[in-house]
């Protein structure tokens, strides 16, 4: 840009060949790039679709009644999957039903106590920094914490990892949705005469229903879908147990071991828990979004 | 809590003063819990870690033995494994992230933009464990059969490329896995870049279009170096997802415990050694701790990368 005007100034319509030839050599570069950039968007788009035509083409091959109502068994014997995916609803919910109240009241008090304070900035970072934080370094602390000391994996174990991920997706989610409500709204409250904590759980928790509502539903979809975090802590079971206090199966646990085993039948049951997740997550991704759409 | 409301809710309900006080300091404990808990993984980690830093001493950090019959071990190949990846990874994503979020925010007709911006951010949403099915199942046998052979014979004679691209083409591989790596990273920084694109005020936009620049270098003139910083935090913030990725990894790396000379080599990253080699590494043993060790090596790099993301990714103050 710098040099072609500089061309202008320096030799004004002197030649205009030259500056007809710059300002197409332009025009095609910037076309060139242009169309690298829908390639490049092109690539993203088809490498979705190659995931999910993956998982629909194999999945469904493979799906049937017997996923939900067998269990795993061993290979060659028809086992389906109902163990493990009762497995990772319990977990999924209560990680999340841990999680979430405490990682609601961080983000209460980033938004509504801590602006600007020195103790708020250093949560808000740390909060951060876990967010992003490799989860099997969650995985391996829970094992160090509640698996080594009480001798054995259990399922407890694995939500309360599940829940240390939630925490700060929530976190971040309820402060930003609290920034958005308007001071007219709490001086309105504290004018009627609310004291602090009622105005934030009747005023602001209601208009920001939707925000935070959102945030749980994309910490459920995050946590789904975990599978390292559970290696360590419920470690995964091939019987049926429900006790909290046992190893626990869950999803994407028996995919990992299933994907890797030599045994098609296995094989082709970790496509269709795959394929579950998948619709799960995506779900609940879409549904989050939508719910936000408003406010956007 | 002192702020400009304190004085209205003192006089406001007879309760107030008791119920702020329990809603307050239970937010705030729970605030500081939140700092405990990073606290807590990083001590129990190096706690855990403790047996095998006292055993090897500081060597641990680059010695490449990994041999759990004579219990020798080091992070040597682990820590190569991983920065070679996410780097490698970055390489590859950087132009396309770019390129998907300047097409976003630029290119795209208005009406197109937030069914694209969705797809893409559905991709960072997908659960890693897929990924590692996908990646073995399809990109895999691509990579052994189409895209390493060609690779392989274009570069043959090339000095230092040839030793790169050389090896059997098994699929698996440093290569593959940084290729599984980039497809996971491209979401988050691409959304990222986008969202500072916006930032860019339209006046300025409008300013170097009104003087006659192309769309191209409105980007390259105008909106890069406006946001330069943040797009540097954009792409950090997607190598710490790079460096800690474990399932996907797990599934294309090869699980090889030596330094990877050509880039179709099996290896092993931080993350995928700790997933593999756990099961077979009983509690109390010098094998456990030593990944306990690469847990919280791999924590300290990720927290470095992920402080200087958040610092550039600083909203700036006005």
């Amino acid at each position: 840009m710098s040099s072609t005007m500089m061309m202008a100034g320096a030799a004004p319509a002197r030649d205009a060949r030259v500056a007809r030839a710059l300002s197409r050599r332009r025009r095609i570069f910037d076309r060139l790039v242009k169309g690298l950039c829908i390639v490049a968007t092109v690539i993203g788009l088809m490498l979705l679709a190659s995931i999910l035509f993956t998982l629909f083409w194999r999945g469904f091959a493979s799906l049937g009644l017997h996923v939900f109502t067998n269990i795993t068994r061993p290979p060659g014997s028809h086992g389906g999957l109902l163990n493990a995916i009762v497995g990772s609803l319990i977990q999924t919910l209560l990680g999340t039903v841990i999680g979430a109240p405490i990682g609601l009241l961080v983000g209460t008090f980033l938004a509504e106590y801590a602006s600007g304070s020195a103790l708020g900035n250093a949560v808000r970072f740390v909060s951060d920094i876990l967010l992003s934080a490799p989860s099997i370094l969650i995985g391996l602390f829970v094992y160090t914490i509640l698996v080594e000391p009480f001798g054995g994996f259990s399922g407890i174990a694995g939500c309360v990892a599940l829940a240390v991920i939630v925490v700060p997706i929530v976190v971040r989610t309820t402060e930003d949705m609290l920034r958005l409500i308007p001071i007219a709204l709490r001086e309105a409250a504290v004018a009627l005469g609310a004291p602090k904590w009622r105005m934030i759980v009747q005023v602001c928790y209601r208009a920001a229903l939707d925000g935070i509502a959102t945030g749980v539903l994309l910490a459920v979809a995050r946590v789904a879908g975990e599978t390292a975090p559970l290696l360590f802590t419920s470690l995964g079971n091939l019987n049926w147990s429900v006790s909290l206090s046992q190893p626990m199966a869950s999803l994407p646990v028996t995919i990992y071991q299933y994907a890797g085993s030599a045994f098609d039948d296995w094989v082709d049951l970790a496509w269709a828990g795959a394929l579950l997740i998948t619709i799960g997550v995506l779900a609940l991704n879409i549904v989050a979004r939508v719910a936000l759409r408003p406010r956007a | 809590m002192v702020q400009t409301l304190a004085p209205a809710t003192r006089t406001g309900g007879r309760h107030g003063g008791v119920g702020d006080a329990i809603f307050a300091g239970t937010a705030r404990g729970l605030g500081c819990f939140v700092l405990l808990l990073l606290s807590a993984i990083i001590v129990s980690l190096f706690i855990g870690g403790l047996p095998s830093f006292r055993a090897f001493g500081i060597g641990f950090l680059w010695d490449t033995t990994w041999d759990p019959v004579k219990q020798q071990f080091g992070a040597g190949v682990p820590v190569f494994g991983t920065l070679v990846t996410s780097i490698l990874a970055l390489l590859l994503a950087v132009p396309l992230a770019f390129g998907i979020a300047f097409y976003l925010t630029e290119i795209a007709p208005d009406w197109f933009r937030r069914p694209v911006g969705t797809a893409i951010e559905l991709l960072a949403a997908v659960p890693s464990i897929i990924y590692g099915m996908w990646g073995f199942f399809v990109i895999v046998p691509i990579m052994g059969q189409y895209v390493m052979p060609a690779l392989a014979d274009t570069f043959a004679d090339v000095p230092v490329l040839g030793t790169l691209f050389g090896g059997p083409p098994f699929g698996t591989g440093i290569l593959t896995a940084a290729l599984i790596l980039a497809v996971m990273v491209i979401p988050f920084i691409a959304a990222t870049m986008r969202d500072v694109f916006m930032t860019v005020p339209p006046v300025f936009k409008e300013s170097a279009y009104g003087v006659g620049c192309t769309t191209w270098e409105v980007m390259r003139s105008i909106v890069i170096p406006y946001t330069r910083v943040s797009v540097m935090g954009g792409i950090m913030l997607g190598l710490g997802r790079a460096l800690g990725e474990t399932m996907a990894v797990t599934f294309v790396i090869g699980n090889a415990d030596r330094i990877a000379t050509s880039l179709f080599d099996p290896g092993n990253t931080i993350a995928s050694i700790v997933a593999l080699e756990f099961p077979e590494s009983p509690a109390g043993s010098l094998k456990l701790s030593s990944l306990l060790a690469l847990g919280f090596i791999l924590f300290v790099i990720s927290f470095i990368v992920l402080a200087i993301s958040r610092l550039l990714l600083r909203p700036r103050s006005a």
